[in-house]
């Protein structure tokens, strides 16, 4: 059986949600689910710190998403919006998760996988040292931050990202990181 | 030379580039997904600026969020202001950070580390 867009959303979005969207990520979108998580975490009270950390993590895999998602994905039969992604941010155990879900190529799984695998890998000290690196070397693209945002969002967290890649068809895979703030 | 205003957006900070003064200043929240166009005006006033720079130039960098995209941007920026500061130049760079924001106090010690000028690390308390 393969892999099952609603039945992995409707998975998603059973937990103590405070957003769940798939369709079009845009940068109109980017801005509402901002300005919506702000309020949401401002009548909750939450602390400064975690607000402000959860509020940088969604930036960054929001525009990880819009930044790497295609525009159209041929070959995938279902009713997609263009530039396809999901997005979830729900609360457990006292904690945030924020998870995103979008299809990429097969041929850039094992790139992506290896490079989460090496972030996850490294001290805190490392990640710095990476991080910097990066900031400093590293040409500016046309699609942000030249491979920053996941460096980023580790240092902040201090924790590894889980992420799962479930086949979809011959040329597409199904791509799921779930961030723990 | 014309001072550089620009007005903040929920998505971009606001800019006043006052150059008789040598007081410059970005405020606010820089999270565009294209930063680079945002930034270039800023980079290319600097650019010009430093043909004829005050005498002592201060810069106040008071922002609430930045994302990675505007990391480099404004890495470039700095990197302006330090070539200001070595042709014998007095600059200072103020980076504002709130209270228990440590996120935001690294970020200003990882540019101070790169970058030549001398910064001042200023905890805003409510």
């Amino acid at each position: 059986m393969s892999f099952n867009i609603n039945e992995y959303y409707s998975k998603l979005s059973q937990g103590d949600i405070l957003l769940a969207y798939k369709g079009s990520i845009t940068s109109e979108l980017i801005n509402e689910v901002l300005e919506a998580v702000e309020e949401k975490l401002e009548k909750v009270n939450e602390a400064g710190k975690t607000r402000k950390r959860l509020y940088n993590i969604l930036v960054e895999s929001m525009q990880n998403l819009f930044h790497h998602i295609e525009e159209t994905h041929e070959g995938i039969d279902e009713d997609l919006d263009p530039k396809f992604g999901v997005l979830v941010v729900e609360r457990k155990n006292d904690q945030y998760n924020v998870i995103t879900g979008n299809f990429i190529k097969n041929d850039k799984v094992q790139f992506l996988k290896e490079k989460i695998e090496k972030i996850n890998s490294m001290t805190k000290e490392e990640l710095k040292d990476m991080y910097k690196f990066i900031l400093n070397h590293q040409k500016i693209s046309a699609k942000g931050g030249g491979g920053l945002g996941l460096v980023d969002i580790a240092r902040k967290t201090g924790k590894n990202m889980a992420c799962n890649f479930y086949t979809y068809n011959e040329n597409y895979s199904f791509f799921n990181l779930t961030i723990e703030v | 030379m014309e001072p550089l205003l620009i007005e903040g957006t929920q998505k971009t900070p606001a800019v006043k580039f006052n150059p008789d003064q040598g007081a410059l200043e970005v405020k606010g929240r820089s999270i565009p997904e294209n930063s680079i166009e945002f930034y270039k005006p800023l980079v290319d006033w600097l650019e010009n600026y430093s043909e004829n720079p005050a005498g002592k130039t201060i810069v106040n960098v008071h922002l609430e969020y930045f994302n990675t995209s505007s990391s480099k941007c404004i890495l470039d920026v700095f990197k302006k202001l330090e070539s200001i500061h070595k042709s014998n130049n007095e600059v200072l760079i103020n980076w504002y950070y709130e209270e228990d924001d440590e996120d935001m106090l690294e970020a200003g010690e990882d540019y101070e580390s790169i970058i030549r000028v001398p910064f001042k690390m200023i905890e805003i308390v409510d």
